[in-house]
């Protein structure tokens, strides 16, 4: 049995069109991503990929994103946080209080709220992780509890502006280093008014970057007979990936250059990349939450490890909250209201199982952006908001049910 | 007798595997036919077949049942006219009682109203006709496996069974609870109820079938009357393996070295109820190379033992000493236990064991992740090459590493989560039913590396519910009952009639 299976798989994999079929979902999310934007480029006669809406499109789903990374982990890991779009809401009006009404240093108040974050995750993984009591009703809590501590701290009122060197965290672009000169030989060549030329070099590099990456890992995967994607997948994925980015970034480029929470973004999607996918602690979290018994009497350290899942939550959700508060420079007591669903379908849109121990942060951050394009196309294209939320919620279930259809299909 | 069922030329295919191939399957009006094969060998796919679950058209072949051409469409058609499969994992509601479990979906209800009075009193006949004396209103929660296993049936026969069919009755039940559940199908088999049993233990088998079928690869190979022929096991299992296996248990030359871990005065309370004491001082020891096996009855003790000493992952209040090489060691965390040379292989590999939805590679590695990383980041080169050379050494049936384990067979599960233990390189290794629900040649082949294991000096301590395994391959065995050891015999000294008297006498 065990060897006629083993035959049948490898039958699978030769044809390119039997491959596709077998890894729709990653595949699926990359092309629903590029579907869905060429779709609203065409439909808002080009407006979407403007240079301004495309720096727009980042900032407005940067705190998403950076909530998904977090999210990711702890779905991962077997559990939810219901309360991050209120723990968000609650640090932007922290900081707000620090900043402007204690006049605390911008450096400290943000080292504060960072640390305020890590409390508030502390505080309900403690509950979940030694206690057994369920996230989803320690977090249900938490959302409540933050949710009015905002209200309470704000005293109902909005608080704001910003000092300068707040602001910069969300709505700043990195400084140009390259001499002008090159930007505007640059601009000639393209014929557009203006190119920052750091912009267009992190385009370009990144792109480098990956296509080496990639390559490396095909060569080491071949070396240990693993099965590899068929040539042509291989080559059309990377294309796809590097012109994209390099389209996206030389957008950036013609407007204002890099935005500084596309760094923030970017630097924290590489780490989590790499930490999920290729350290002793990451591959621990995906065991506990694929099977937490079984993880348990091999050694890992289970509880310590949800708890820590809860803790950098919250510290994502304090960043997150911090860049929200500064993109609008005032803090809200409506801030991040309803947020948590949105990072949740994030996840879950991302390939992410409800039951845990499945995901990866590259589809989180893919799905994070499709809802994003979603909302920003549908907006410009003036749908209404009552339209937006029926679309939105169906996405989030298509994917799903697309994910429990493969899985079906497969066993 | 008058023929009930006739399958004939069963063929099911699922893409680029052959399942069945042309089975011919016969049973008699009240008799019991039991069918035996490798895991594998199409035993459930077969049954499958029969119950509608794969309806037909789907399958190549035809059904006659009551001399009728029967094409069941799903599982309600088959159940209609009295066909019940009865499957290894129990499908009972546990936070439901005794009587709503058994006419769940079948409730004596007028206008969507149940008529709780009337259905106990069904049940109460129902469960009189099984054997079980427990009242209707108990929920399943409550009862061990053994009487859940009874209220099974008892559903069956709520629904006026004719052709019943079990699926591994036995696999998770203690020997007292099969035998009575032997005994209750012979009784049925009087009342006139045909049943087909799928089962691994050919003891069972000789003990209550008429004929015996063996399956191999998808194809009958044998049938056997038990009324005329002499059937042995021997045959039997050389029908199943397809090869004459001149022993069930390798050759090993026995051997022991000097001490390895003592175990002394061992005390462990139930995690729930601090009062009550389920270990009472309980000694052992291993020496290097040794094979020590611990016997007993389900609910002797022998797990909660073994997980108490493997990092206190059960109980409370435990107590007692540990030692290795002479050295007292720290076995109060699992990870101190993995760093003293501990290793626990569960009896639950697929609840306790495995991270079925991860691949071979990804589980065999869990247990010592440092092993193949540098620092904190993974060497995934280093992780493929471990699990390749398990893979090999341990002969893991699978085309890659990559493979999730759930797609696996429960020999080649078993193999993995072997694999992740000797990766942890472990000094003392506890095998709780290593061989539990796998085939006789996995069972084969794990018993070989148990001889490796001692041969490379390792202690092993194997917990079993089979005695002719533990007395195939230990060089010593300890009696537990009740929660304490109750007697040790060198292996020369033991057989099945001893074991059981020290249980018995105690």
């Amino acid at each position: 049995m065990e060897a006629t299976q083993g035959t049948q798989t490898q039958k699978q994999a030769t044809g390119i069109g039997a491959y596709l079929v077998r890894h729709l979902r990653e595949y699926g999310l990359l092309f629903a991503l590029i579907a869905v934007m060429a779709f609203f480029q065409i439909i808002t006669d080009g407006t979407l990929l403007r240079p301004v809406n495309v720096t727009n499109l980042l900032l407005q789903n940067s705190y998403i994103v950076i909530m998904a990374l977090g999210m990711l982990i702890v779905i991962v890991s077997g559990h939810i946080d219901l309360s991050v779009g209120s723990v968000m809401g609650f640090i932007g009006a922290l900081s707000a209080v620090l900043i402007i009404e204690l006049d605390l240093p911008v450096y400290l108040a943000m080292a504060v709220c960072i640390a305020a974050g890590a409390l508030i995750g502390a505080a309900q993984g403690y509950w979940v992780a030694y206690w057994g009591i369920p996230s989803f009703i320690v977090t249900l809590a938490g959302m409540l509890v933050f949710r009015g501590a905002s209200l309470w701290l704000l005293e109902g009122q909005s608080l704001g502006p910003f000092p300068r060197e707040f602001q910069v965290i969300a709505n700043g672009f990195v400084a140009d280093p390259f001499p002008a000169a090159i930007g505007e030989a640059l601009a000639g060549l393209f014929g557009v008014a203006r190119v920052n030329v750091l912009a267009l070099m992190t385009g370009v590099g990144a792109s480098v970057i990956i296509v080496w990456l990639e390559l490396k890992k095909r060569a080491q995967n071949q070396f240990y007979g693993m099965q590899v994607e068929p040539a042509a997948f291989f080559w059309g994925r990377l294309a796809i990936v590097a012109v994209a980015l390099i389209f996206i970034l030389f957008k950036l480029a013609t407007f204002r250059g890099l935005p500084n929470v596309l760094l923030t973004m970017g630097v924290l999607t590489l780490i989590y990349a790499f930490f999920t996918e290729r350290t002793v602690t990451g591959r621990r979290i995906y065991a506990l939450g694929g099977n937490v018994k079984a993880a348990k009497l091999s050694g890992v350290k289970t509880e310590r490890l949800t708890f820590l899942a809860f803790v950098n939550m919250g510290v994502l959700a304090a960043i997150a909250g911090m860049v929200f508060a500064a993109r609008l420079n005032s803090a809200t007591p409506k801030a991040g209201f309803a947020l948590e669903l949105d990072v949740i379908a994030a996840v879950f849109i991302g390939g992410a199982s409800m039951s845990g121990g499945v995901g990866k942060i590259i589809g989180a951050v893919v799905g994070a952006f499709l809802m994003g394009v979603l909302n920003n196309g549908m907006s410009i294209m003036g749908i209404g908001i009552d339209y937006q939320q029926v679309i939105k919620g169906l996405v989030l279930l298509a994917a799903v049910i697309f994910d429990v259809y493969n899985k079906s299909k497969r066993t | 007798m008058s023929v009930l069922l006739e399958m004939r030329g069963i063929t099911k295919e699922f893409p680029g595997v052959k399942a069945l191939d042309r089975v011919n399957l016969t049973v008699s009006e009240g008799e019991i036919l039991a069918l035996v094969g490798e895991n594998g060998a199409g035993k459930s796919t077969l049954m499958k077949v029969l119950s509608g679950v794969y309806p037909a058209g789907t399958y190549d072949g035809e059904i006659h049942y009551d001399s009728q051409l029967a094409d069941f469409a799903g599982i309600t058609d088959s159940e209609a006219l009295g066909i019940i499969i009865i499957h290894q994992e129990l499908a009972l509601v546990p936070l439901l009682s005794i009587a709503e479990n058994i006419f769940l979906g079948n409730e004596c209800a007028r206008a969507g109203v149940i008529n709780f009075r009337e259905m106990e009193r069904r049940t109460v006949g129902l469960l009189e006709k099984v054997g079980l004396s427990e009242a209707p209103g108990t929920l399943i929660d409550s009862l061990g496996v053994g009487k859940q296993q009874l209220v099974e049936i008892a559903k069956a026969l709520s629904k006026d069974v004719r052709l019943l069919i079990l699926d591994e009755p036995t696999a998770a039940l203690s020997e007292t609870d099969s035998q009575a559940l032997l005994d209750l199908m012979l009784e049925l088999k009087e009342q006139g109820v045909t049943q087909i049993i799928i089962s691994h233990k050919l003891n069972e088998v000789r003990r209550v079938a008429d004929k015996i079928v063996v399956l191999r690869d998808g194809a009958t190979v044998s049938a056997m009357d038990a009324g005329e022929e002499d059937i042995s096991e021997h045959r039997i299992v050389r029908d199943m393996v397809g090869r004459d296996m001149a022993q069930r248990y390798p050759a090993r030359e026995r051997r022991a070295g000097d001490l390895l871990m003592e175990v002394d005065g061992w005390n462990v309370f139930h995690p729930l109820y601090p009062d009550r004491q389920v270990i009472h001082d309980v000694s052992l020891s291993v020496r290097a190379g040794e094979v020590v096996g611990i016997a007993g009855l389900m609910g002797a003790g022998r797990t909660e033992f073994a997980m108490s000493l493997f990092g206190r992952s059960y109980g409370q209040r435990i107590s007692g000493s540990v030692s290795m090489h002479g050295q007292p060691v720290d076995v109060s965390t699992i990870s101190r236990a993995i760093d003293a040379g501990l290793a626990y292989v569960t009896e639950d590999r697929k609840a306790l064991g495995l991270v079925l939805d991860e691949t071979i590679e990804r589980n065999i590695t869990l247990s010592n992740l440092p092993e193949v990383a540098r620092g904190q980041i993974l060497n995934e080169a280093e992780e493929t090459r471990v699990a390749e050379d398990y893979r090999r050494a341990l002969n893991i049936r699978t085309p890659s590493v990559f493979q999730h384990v759930v797609n696996l067979s429960g020999g080649n599960q078993q193999k993995v989560v072997l694999s992740k233990w000797l990766f942890a390189k472990p000094e003392v290794l506890i095998l709780d039913e290593p061989t539990r629900g796998i085939d006789v040649g996995a069972k084969f082949e794990i018993y070989g590396i148990i001889n490796d294991l001692s041969e490379q000096g390792k202690g092993v301590i194997v917990i079993s519910s089979e005695m002719p395994e533990l007395l195939g391959i230990c060089d010593r065995i300890y009696v537990m009952n009740e929660g304490a050891f109750v007697g040790e015999l060198a292996a020369a000294e033991a057989s099945q009639e001893r074991i059981m008297s020290l249980i018995v006498t105690h």
